[in-house]
């Protein structure tokens, strides 16, 4: 990889919204499991695990599946969000592996949010 | 002993004394003690005295002059496990392993420490074994946990 | 043009203005102006939501609240909950099919709504294993900017202008440490990221670095140009195996783009970073101990006349700044010194120390509902921060006290809750900001406990290199220890009390300088628990074991556990005598009061006084 110029930067950007923020042809759902030392010893793993074995099983393409940071709510741990493309995103917390497959059945492939796993929709306010 | 692997490390880290914290990280990591022998080597291919040597080892708690456990068992203590009850845990660990803080059991199975915050203090109260993390212990999880890493009888079940 | 609070999106669409859209768009903008609104809500038509199903739909803005099937009759009421007293209308929310009740926004989650994300701008939103997504979300754009529309003195007189202060401890004005290390004589000079985070009880550093590693290389890429750096040094605690993998990721991948290295974005300007890591020694946070550590020497700390901004690291010019202080700086490059200063307390236009600006993370843990890494706008109430984001004390407990700053920090009572969290205050009522540890404490947790944990933490890490550190911290923790084994006498407030001035006044560095700081404030603001433990030899909240007699209720232990023999069988000092159906009796000569029969018996016939 060369250097990256400056004009580069634009460039990712771009590219990094085509691939991550659900755009045409990139995916229509993206599952974040939020990684952080927190999550991991609460349990992250195992759902990273989980969600794996299902993309693996029915050979899912069309889904984005990826990690995180720490999204401090570190009591509810572990945390994943479920975004699908055109809504907004679903925060679910106190995750197993039982309840992220749930999840993966009824809001990814079956569109409906997951109410009682659910903790909130939409993102942080930042500054 | 052994120093196939003490070879690769100072090759990894440099020959130099600046160097001299790393690779007795990377010591303490791969012989899960600092033994005289190494040190020795260490103290020559670094060009550092032994004394030096002895003087690091004893400062930061990383390193141990003994053989340490093949499980190293640590008990967070830090300020939120302390409010959430890591003593008693510690203790039920000590009283299960037969061991004290910072002793090993004579098996070389299990080491067993007091650490100061592992930065997970939403999930107080912490233990580690090695490199797995157990959060929100309870006095009852301890035989539980312990048992994953021994065939021996640990502990009192039922509590 | 004035903007709108409020804008309300009325959709238009063909299938709502089946539904009478327009009629409620006129009939909303009668009741707004009703209300005197009209210069604060503005009305506005739609084109079409997609979800005609739903019409009339609605969507307020900028909270994005959806409404559906509004009637005429609804809006007088929605105008005045909604617009009006700021609540949003439950019954007329949408509720996805197969739902009990809406799912609330994340802006509606007080533990989120009440922070201010900008050293965590990007937590939980990128992938930190990728480069690419943190440039996504803007990372390295402030380099950018400094690099080839800024000088380096420019760049450090945003830095001073913004107020910007220390985020690790000790408050110190970040734009002077620059300013001082730029003019320091000698070359090389060295840029230092302090990731040492030692206080038990913090834990944003890890966080930060866990979730977006460029926020701090890039803090650091800016820091080095400004002073004239090509060196820098993340020091990193052994005890975070996670973060500092990520980090090693993190100086690869932006080795492999350039951003560290020679001639980053074709400017000429050069930067490498090397991670080091730390062997556990608390007082290697301090920054003398940890230049010494990364030397390879024993981390003790020196005098401070000498500066480490002139003779640092290898004793050339040094600037080190906290995880938390470097992931910052790019947001006030990008965002400017005016938009920082707008954030906060205080008045740093003329002196540097005047104000705290900005956000500060505080790891919110202890006895609170929600624990976790808030940021949270400097200024903030210890009441907001505990009861609004952290949810209160659990369990129906009454809240005590909350701890800040860590072992250098003090206990806080109820009656200072309304205090303003900034650098000076909590200085002023004894504690400290300190990394930004908040631990909060209920009626179950011992004042006189909690002080000599602190103490026992940094007596325990105290390096030895100054008599008055080691062996006053020493006499303070044998005197509390005797305290809460009964055996206090009525002089050691006093002798607690003078220890406490003389440690702070004779040590070298901060650890001994602070130390005394949780003895004090325990003493200052819970006096009386200090008394009761000395003179009735009894501890209030049965911590102190030590104090406590522990006795078996016949009457529970035979109708409600039937003689289970839980504590009879752990009880580690056989000190429990009993059988099945037959009540236990714990034998007070044998009892070494370890506590376990209380933990164990389920069903509460161990009674403790």
């Amino acid at each position: 990889m060369p250097n990256i110029k400056i004009e580069d930067l634009a460039r990712i950007q771009e590219q990094v919204r085509h691939t991550t923020l659900l755009r045409e042809g990139a995916g229509r759902a993206k599952i974040t499991v939020h990684m952080g030392t927190c999550g991991i010893s609460a349990g992250a793993r195992k759902v990273m695990d989980a969600l794996l074995k299902v993309f693996e099983e029915r050979d899912i393409k069309d889904i984005i599946l990826t990690t995180s940071g720490c999204a401090g709510l570190c009591s509810r741990e572990p945390m994943a969000t479920v975004e699908i493309a055109g809504q907004a995103p679903v925060k679910y917390v106190d995750l197993t592996d039982t309840k992220i497959r749930e999840i993966f059945e009824r809001h990814v492939m079956g569109g409906k949010v997951v109410t009682e796993y659910a903790l909130a929709y939409g993102s942080e306010r930042t500054h | 002993m052994d120093t196939q692997n003490l070879e690769t490390i100072i090759r990894k880290r440099g020959a130099h004394p600046g160097a001299l914290i790393e690779v007795l990280l990377d010591v303490q990591e791969k012989y899960r003690y600092l033994p005289p022998e190494i040190v020795e080597k260490v103290s020559r291919e670094l060009t550092v005295p032994a004394s030096w040597i002895y003087h690091i080892a004893t400062f930061y708690n990383a390193f141990s002059l003994q053989p340490r456990g093949r499980y190293c068992v640590s008990v967070c203590l830090g300020t939120a496990c302390h409010v959430g009850g890591g003593v008693k845990i510690l203790e039920k660990i000590e009283r299960d392993l037969r061991v004290k803080r910072g002793c090993t059991t004579t098996d070389l199975d299990f080491s067993l420490d007091e650490v100061h915050c592992l930065g997970c203090c939403g999930l107080a109260p912490v233990v580690t074994v090695n490199e797995d993390l157990y959060g929100k212990v309870d006095l009852s999880h301890v035989p539980r946990i312990l048992k994953k890493y021994t065939t021996k009888k640990v502990g009192v079940e039922d509590a | 043009m004035k903007p709108y609070r409020i804008n309300l999106m009325v959709c238009a669409g063909t299938g709502c203005v089946a539904n009478h859209s327009f009629e409620i768009k006129k009939a909303l903008e009668d009741e707004v102006k009703k209300r005197g609104l009209e210069n604060e809500v503005q009305v506005v038509a739609t084109g079409c939501n997609g979800f005609c199903a739903e019409g009339p739909l609605m969507v307020v803005q900028p909270e994005g609240i959806f409404y559906h099937q509004v009637t005429i009759k609804d809006i007088p009421h929605l105008v005045e909950e909604h617009f009006l007293k700021g609540r949003p209308v439950q019954k007329l929310m949408y509720v996805p099919p197969d739902a009990k009740a809406p799912i609330p926004k994340m802006s509606d989650i007080s533990f989120f709504n009440r922070q201010m994300l900008i050293a965590l701008r990007n937590r939980g939103l990128i992938d930190p294993e990728k480069i690419d997504e943190a440039i996504g979300r803007g990372a390295y754009s402030a380099l950018a900017k400094v690099l080839t529309a800024m000088t380096p003195p420019e760049v450090v007189s945003l830095i001073k202008a913004s107020g910007l202060r220390g985020r690790g401890g000790g408050g110190f004005p970040t734009g002077i440490k620059w300013e001082t290390c730029r003019k320091a004589h000698g070359e090389p000079k060295y840029i230092i990221c302090n990731a040492d985070e030692g206080d038990p009880g913090a834990f944003m550093d890890r966080s930060i670095i866990e979730g977006d590693p460029h926020s701090v290389l890039e803090g650091m890429l800016i820091g080095a140009y400004a002073i004239g750096s090509h060196h820098g040094y993340i020091y990193i605690r052994q005890e975070y195996p996670l973060a500092r993998e990520r980090l090693t990721i993190a100086v690869q991948q932006a080795r492999e783009y350039g951003l560290l290295g020679d001639n980053i974005f074709g400017t000429g300007f050069q930067f490498d970073i090397k991670v080091a890591r730390g062997a556990g020694a608390f007082v290697c946070g301090e920054s003398t101990a940890l230049m010494a550590s990364i030397e390879g020497r024993v981390g003790e700390p020196r005098a401070k006349y000498i500066h480490t901004v002139e003779h640092g690291l290898w004793n050339l010019p040094t600037c080190l700044n906290n995880v938390e202080t470097w992931a910052t700086v790019p947001e006030i490059i990008l965002k400017g010194a005016e938009w920082f200063t707008s954030i906060g307390t205080g008045d740093v236009s003329k002196n540097p120390w005047g104000g705290s600006k900005g956000t500060k993370v505080f790891s919110l843990t202890g006895k609170v509902k929600n624990t976790g890494l808030v940021e949270v706008p400097m200024g903030i109430t210890l009441r907001e921060i505990i009861y609004d984001i952290g949810g209160g004390i659990p369990k129906g407990k009454q809240f005590k006290s909350v701890q800040t700053g860590g072992p250098s920090g003090g206990f806080l009572p109820a009656s200072l809750l309304d205090l303003q969290v900034d650098y000076e205050q909590l200085t002023e009522a004894g504690s400290m900001m300190g990394s930004g540890g908040m631990v909060v404490m209920d009626e179950d947790n011992c004042m006189v406990d909690m002080a000599k944990y602190f103490l026992a933490f940094t007596q325990d890490e105290s390096c030895g290199k100054c008599t008055p550190c080691r062996e006053g911290t020493m006499r303070m923790l044998e005197t509390l220890e005797r305290i809460t084994q009964g055996k206090g006498r009525e002089e050691d407030i006093q002798l607690l009390e003078d220890l406490s001035q003389f440690v702070m006044d004779a040590s070298l560095c901060a650890l001994g300088g602070s130390a005394p700081n949780p003895v004090l404030t325990s003493l200052r603001y819970f006096r009386e628990e200090y008394i009761t433990h000395i003179r009735d030899k009894k501890c209030p909240a049965h911590v102190c074991r030590e104090l406590n007699v522990y006795t078996i209720d016949p009457g529970l232990c035979v109708t409600k556990g039937h003689g289970c023999g839980v504590c009879r069988r752990q009880c580690p000092e056989n000190a429990i005598t009993g059988e099945k159906n037959v009540a236990h009796v714990v034998s007070q000569e044998l009892c070494k009061k370890c506590g376990v029969c209380y933990d164990v018996c389920k069903f509460d016939a161990v009674k403790v006084a």
